[in-house]
Formats: structure tokens, C-alpha cells, sequence
């Protein structure tokens, strides 16, 4: 817990979970689509669903997809800026009777051609969690640069991976490690405290047993 | 463990001498958080900045999305500024500052959270007023904040300062407890009296239950802003006097946790209990969303 967690965020109300919240999961998603969006399908669960329209969550969501921080006083208003840039978006409303109580479904399509379909939830605050990209299945708060690598479940993979992060020295925050089933696959979720560049990733990729490696900067 | 978790931790703070209070929670919090002494200061100073720009910013014709909330601030300078009031100037601007604020963000304003979006009118709507009233420096009104901040950390560490977890208690009811002991700091009272108004302010505010009507947070949440502002004048006001809390502020602190694990998931922001399951709160909802 941080003193501006008490005093602060600054942010556009009315509420920090159902609108900065929501902004961050916008921000986030992008981060994670890794180019500008130009066609977002959002499904919206729980109190998201009931109290969003009243909150502003999905003006919120539509901001931070575009880019904007949770104090970008232009939030409100975020439709007629998505209209002026073309982004087409569709908003539903969805039952997730064991889901968090704010959660929301993302289905992304970038300008580049990129796709992404991610679940996140607002969990008090202002803070955010990612729960799901695609089918893995994990948890982080976008807040860090983060890396995302589905490997092979077999011995030795996630010793490669923290020993190419260490030798670009490369200091690790937190490393998540959850598999699906034993000798399957498995999901690796690294927050580090810098950045990593291409060259680090392209090792990373190239390593045996990485299937797929997702990378998340800060924006 | 948060790094805040005890009253008596910070009047011990206070009682070890050295920097003053305020300055050893700035420095112990930008350490913790690897920020320097001077980039905490900055953020600060942004918060305060950000503070003062969202009141001035007060738009009388403002209305949130639902109707529900807009235009009462403004019905209330004007009824202060009438000489008519039962309290006088200072009070009015306190409770047009915990309005305006509380109406901002229901409109989705910029504000401050503090400690949270919808108890954000509190600190501000008293520590403005004051620092025009008393000519009070900047620099003490960002001191005012990082005591505020201070205490406002041991009610999270040991309570809770989500509705959703606490009841509003934990929202307006911390508000204003940080807000009573950075009150008495203004003031130039004791690190004991700042911790006796934080326990009599949330005293006061023991068991409020948090139920935003149809969810939302406009009713009851914009005037109870203004209820938690009073409190903190109440609760400083006392604390300043030599009025003891006969309980010591961490029990408090715990006595309120303990209250708000107790209370039924309708009275915690569901929008189904308190006022917000009142039958026109109830056509109000189906109302709204019908629509
Ligand atoms: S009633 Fe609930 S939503 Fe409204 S201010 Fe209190 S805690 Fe926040």
C-alpha cells in the first residue's frame, strides 16, 4: 500500500473501481494488443453490468482503450473522440454467476491486423487484475512491463527463461508459474522492473519449449 | 504488513522528536515506495493542485448521468451568503466545499480521491476553508495531507477503506477521520490529540452502512460528504479542547473492522439495503435502467 492510495488516485469520478478501474483495464488491454485498436467488442458482468452505463464504465473502458489515463478529463466524453478515429466498438451485458463481481470480456481487433481476447476485473480502488488472454488462464495487474510465456510443461524451461533474463540483467518483480496439466502446458507470468527490448525477446522466443511469448510495456 | 499499522506507531513517530511527524511519514513512505523525499513532494503537490482545481471547477448546472445529483452546492452558497444560516460563513463554505466536490464527482469530474472517489469532498471541504480563514501557507496544507495520508494508512492496514468491504464507515467515516487529525495538526495540536479526534471522528461514524441508491454513487453519497466534513470539525474541535476518547484510537480502529465484517453484504455497495432498498430508491432503479 502506497500514501497516494489515500490521498489519490487523481481521477475523473465518480467511483475508482467502476471508473479509473475501468480506464486501467481499457489501458491495459491495449497494452496488450500491442497496437492501436480499431474494433473492440466489450461484454460487461456482475455490478459492471448493473451500475456500469451510470458509472461511466464503458466510456471509461473506451478511453483507456485510445490510451487515455484514469485523470484524462476528455473520459467522459470518450464516444465522440472514438467516433473521430473510427474505433467501432459494441458493448453487451453477460451473466458470470461465479466470476468477480466487476469483470469485463474484451474481444479486440488492431489496425495492424493483431487480436486479442481478454478478461480483466476492477478489484478495489482503482486496481486491476488481467485474468485471462486468449486460453491461459492467469493474473497480473498490467502495472509493470510484463512478459507472458506459454511453454512446454517439462523440466528446465523456466531455469532458460530466468537465466537469459538475468544474464541482460533483468530484475525480476514477481514469477508466476501455473500449468494446465502435468507434462502439458504451462503459463509463465514475469513482471520485471524494466523494460526489455527486442533483441532480449527474440533470445526469449527462440528458447526450447516456448510456445508463445506475450509481451506488455507500460504505456 | 502495511507500513502504517498502528496510532501508537505514529505518536511514537512524533514522541522520538527529530523531523516532525508529517515529515517522517513523507520520508519513511517515499523510502518504502523507492520514490525521493522530493518526488513524494511533488506528488503532493500535484493531489493538492488537483484539489484546488476540481473546486474551482464547480459547474452549477452540472448534472450526473442518472438526474439524481447537481445544482445543491450552489443552493447552499446562496442560502450562506443570505446571512440567514443558522452557523455562519465558515461552516457554510465547509459544507458548499464537501458539496461542490461531492457533485463533481458524481459528474465525472476530476477529483482526488481521498481515500476514496466517493468520499473525496471531505478533506478538501475542510482543509480549504481553513487555510483561508487562518492564511495558512501551502507548505502546511501539504504537511495537512501527509498526516492525513499517514492515519488514513492505519485505518486501511487494520480496517478497511472500501465500502464495498466495510460499510461507508470505512469511506466518509476514514475520510473524515483523517480529516480531524490533520485539522488538529492545522490547528497546532499534539500527535495525541490528532489520534484522539481520528478515534472520536470514527466513533461518530461507527456502523454507517454503505447504500448508494441503484448502485451508484450520488445519493446517499454527495451529502454525506458534507455530514463526514462536520464530523471532522466536531471531532478536532473536541480533541483540541483536551477531550479524551475514552478509547484508545487502534481499538476503535478494530472495533470498526469487526463492525464492518458483521454487517449484511446488502448494507456493503450492493445497492439492495439501507436507503437504496427504500421503495422510491427501488422506482428509481427500475426506472432508470428500464429506460
Ligand atoms: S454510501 Fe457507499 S458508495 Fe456512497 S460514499 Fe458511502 S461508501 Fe461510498
Amino acid at each position: 500500500m502506497d500514501l497516494f492510495d489515500l490521498i489519490g488516485p487523481i481521477m475523473v469520478g465518480p467511483s475508482s473501481s467502476h471508473t479509473a478501474g475501468a480506464v486501467r483495464i481499457g489501458l491495459a488491454c491495449r497494452r496488450i494488443l500491442g497496437e492501436e485498436v480499431a474494433e473492440a467488442d466489450i461484454t460487461l458482468y456482475g455490478s459492471f453490468a448493473a451500475t456500469g452505463r451510470g458509472h461511466g464504465t464503458d466510456r471509461a473502458i473506451i478511453a483507456g482503450l485510445m490510451g487515455m489515463a484514469p485523470d484524462d478529463e476528455r473520459v467522459p466524453d470518450s464516444y465522440a473522440e472514438a467516433r473521430r478515429r473510427g474505433l467501432l466498438f459494441s458493448f453487451a451485458f453477460g451473466e458470470m454467476p461465479q466470476g468477480h463481481p466487476n469483470t469485463a470480456r474484451l474481444v479486440l481487433r488492431g489496425v495492424k491486423g493483431a487480436d486479442a481476447d481478454i478478461e480483466a476485473v476492477s478489484v478495489g480502488g482503482g486496481r486491476i487484475e488481467i485474468r485471462r488472454i486468449g486460453d491461459m488462464a492467469l493474473c497480473f495487474s498490467a502495472e509493470q512491463p510484463t512478459l507472458i510465456i506459454r511453454n512446454e510443461d517439462k523440466p528446465g524451461t523456466v531455469a532458460d527463461v530466468s537465466r537469459v533474463l538475468s544474464e541482460e540483467k533483468i530484475n525480476i518483480a514477481t514469477f508466476q508459474v501455473n500449468r494446465n496439466s502435468r507434462g502439458g502446458t504451462a503459463v509463465m507470468v514475469i513482471e520485471c522492473d524494466t523494460p526489455l527490448n527486442d533483441t532480449l525477446l527474440a533470445r526469449i522466443r527462440s528458447l526450447p519449449g516456448i510456445l508463445r511469448a506475450v509481451y506488455i510495456n507500460r504505456e | 504488513m502495511a507500513l502504517f499499522y498502528s496510532v501508537t506507531q505514529l505518536e511514537d513517530f512524533a514522541a522520538r522528536g527529530g523531523a516532525p511527524l508529517w515529515r517522517q511519514i513523507l520520508l519513511a513512505s517515499a523510502e518504502e515506495s523507492g520514490v525521493t523525499p522530493e518526488q513524494s513532494l511533488e506528488k503532493m503537490n500535484a493531489a493538492l493542485d488537483a484539489m484546488l482545481a476540481a473546486d474551482a471547477a464547480y459547474d452549477p448546472s452540472q448534472r450526473s448521468h442518472s438526474g439524481l445529483v447537481g445544482g445543491d452546492a450552489d443552493k447552499l452558497r446562496r442560502y450562506f451568503e443570505s446571512g440567514r444560516s443558522i452557523c455562519g460563513e465558515f461552516v457554510g463554505r465547509v459544507l458548499c466545499g464537501a458539496m461542490r466536490m461531492g457533485e463533481c464527482n458524481a459528474c465525472m469530474h476530476r477529483i482526488v480521491a481521498a481515500p476514496t472517489a466517493g468520499a473525496c469532498g471531505v478533506l478538501p471541504a475542510v482543509l480549504l476553508p481553513y487555510a483561508a480563514e487562518h492564511g495558512t501557507p501551502r507548505e502546511e496544507l501539504i504537511a495537512a495531507l501527509y498526516i492525513a495520508a499517514g492515519y488514513g494508512m492505519v485505518i486501511a492496514s487494520r480496517a478497511s477503506i472500501s465500502g464495498a468491504e466495510a460499510g461507508c464507515q470505512a469511506e466518509i467515516g476514514a475520510a473524515s477521520a483523517m480529516a480531524a487529525a490533520a485539522l488538529v495538526y492545522l490547528h497546532g495540536g499534539s500527535a495525541v490529540q490528532m489520534s484522539d479526534a481520528l478515534a472520536i471522528a470514527l466513533k461518530n461514524m461507527m456502523g454507517l452502512v454503505c447504500d448508494p441508491v441503484a448502485g451508484l454513487v450520488e445519493v446517499p453519497c454527495v451529502k454525506r460528504n458534507a455530514a463526514g466534513a462536520m464530523n471532522a470539525l466536531c471531532a478536532a474541535e473536541l480533541a483540541l479542547a483536551g477531550v479524551r476518547s475514552r478509547i484508545p484510537a487502534d481499538e476503535v480502529i478494530d472495533a470498526m473492522r469487526a463492525v464492518g465484517a458483521l454487517m449484511s453484504p446488502l448494507l456493503k455497495e450492493t445497492g439492495r439495503g439501507g436507503v437504496a432498498a427504500s421503495p422510491t430508491a427501488q422506482r428509481f432503479r427500475s426506472d432508470y435502467f428500464g429506460s
